[in-house]
């Protein structure tokens, strides 16, 4: 892997990112898909991509799912 | 992520209508509880906020590695967050759409909330920060072996440039603030006095104006590759 890869994929955006407000709006939405096994990333592209750029969503998300998974 | 507001839609959210049947048993009990008057609410409304303090205690150890937050202050955290999630799911039933669980959507308040005061808390006890704004230390913070930093050194000069020489005063602060002094989003936010979204966009535009400088000028070729 190149030493280089990490600041790339940081410096990387997509614009299909929909942003914190939006993708916390639907947050225990798409953790319900998660949980269910349902493709949460594929009915929500945007959400998905946001919380793998957004480390603070992305942390909620984890947690939300903890919360309601029980891990 | 277009201006002014982040890419892409949520066309895919169904603002359903709330019927019994359109909910699964859990939440319709915890709903017709909650309306309910007397001892049968009361005692829902106890339930819930155990659930709320359990969750809330389990997210903040979580969490512990990432704040400077620690011992009895983040028990506080956590039954703060409790607390106030309790109050804005109260306020806020109505809202219930039934897109989801009542149970996943009640959690999202305290997970939410754990992450707002670990970003006011933050600032109780920051971490000392001897030497703010050393670019020195930008390799670290991508991972790059010391072994490589010669190699690195011009991409990352050219990093530098950009920020020194085509950001805004404000991105460029931010830019500093979150990728080279480590300040966590939700913190900064707080001290900015801005919404967590709003500090996302200006490292959002930064990122976007960075990367478009480093393929311009052929350290980036435009897939993602570097090229020198």
């Amino acid at each position: 892997m190149n030493e280089l890869d990490r600041l790339e994929r940081f410096l990387r955006t997509d614009p299909r990112d929909v942003g914190c407000d939006e993708a916390m709006a639907v947050l225990h939405v798409y953790v319900d898909l998660v949980a269910a096994g349902q493709d949460a990333a594929g009915r929500y592209p945007g959400v998905a991509v946001h919380l793998a750029a957004c480390g603070p969503c992305g942390e909620d998300f984890t947690g939300l799912l903890a919360a309601v998974t029980g891990g | 992520m277009s201006a002014p507001a982040p890419g892409g839609s949520l066309s895919g959210v169904e603002r359903a209508r709330l019927t019994a049947k359109d909910l699964d048993a859990e939440s319709g009990s915890w709903l017709r509880r909650l309306g309910a008057g007397g001892g049968e609410r009361q005692a829902a409304e106890r339930e819930l906020h155990a659930r709320l303090v359990r969750i809330a205690l389990s997210e903040v150890r979580r969490r512990s590695a990432s704040t400077p937050v620690a011992g009895q202050e983040l028990d506080d955290v956590a039954h703060q967050a409790a607390h106030d999630a309790m109050l804005a799911i109260l306020a806020k039933l109505g809202d219930f759409r039934g897109e989801s669980r009542f149970t996943t959507w009640a959690y999202r308040f305290v997970i939410l909330e754990v992450s707002a005061k670990l970003g006011r808390h933050y600032w109780r006890n920051p971490p000392a920060v001897l030497d703010a704004g050393q670019w020195e230390r930008l390799p670290d913070r991508f991972g790059i072996d010391p072994a490589r930093h010669a190699e690195s050194a011009g991409i990352l000069a050219e990093v530098r440039r950009v920020v020194d020489e085509e950001l805004t005063a404000h991105q460029r602060r931010v830019f500093m603030a979150i990728v080279v002094d480590e300040i966590p989003l939700d913190a900064l936010a707080v001290r900015l006095g801005l919404q967590r979204n709003a500090i996302y966009k200006v490292i959002f535009d930064a990122r976007r104006k960075i990367r478009r400088a480093l393929v311009a000028n052929g350290y980036l070729d435009e897939p993602g590759r570097e090229r020198r």
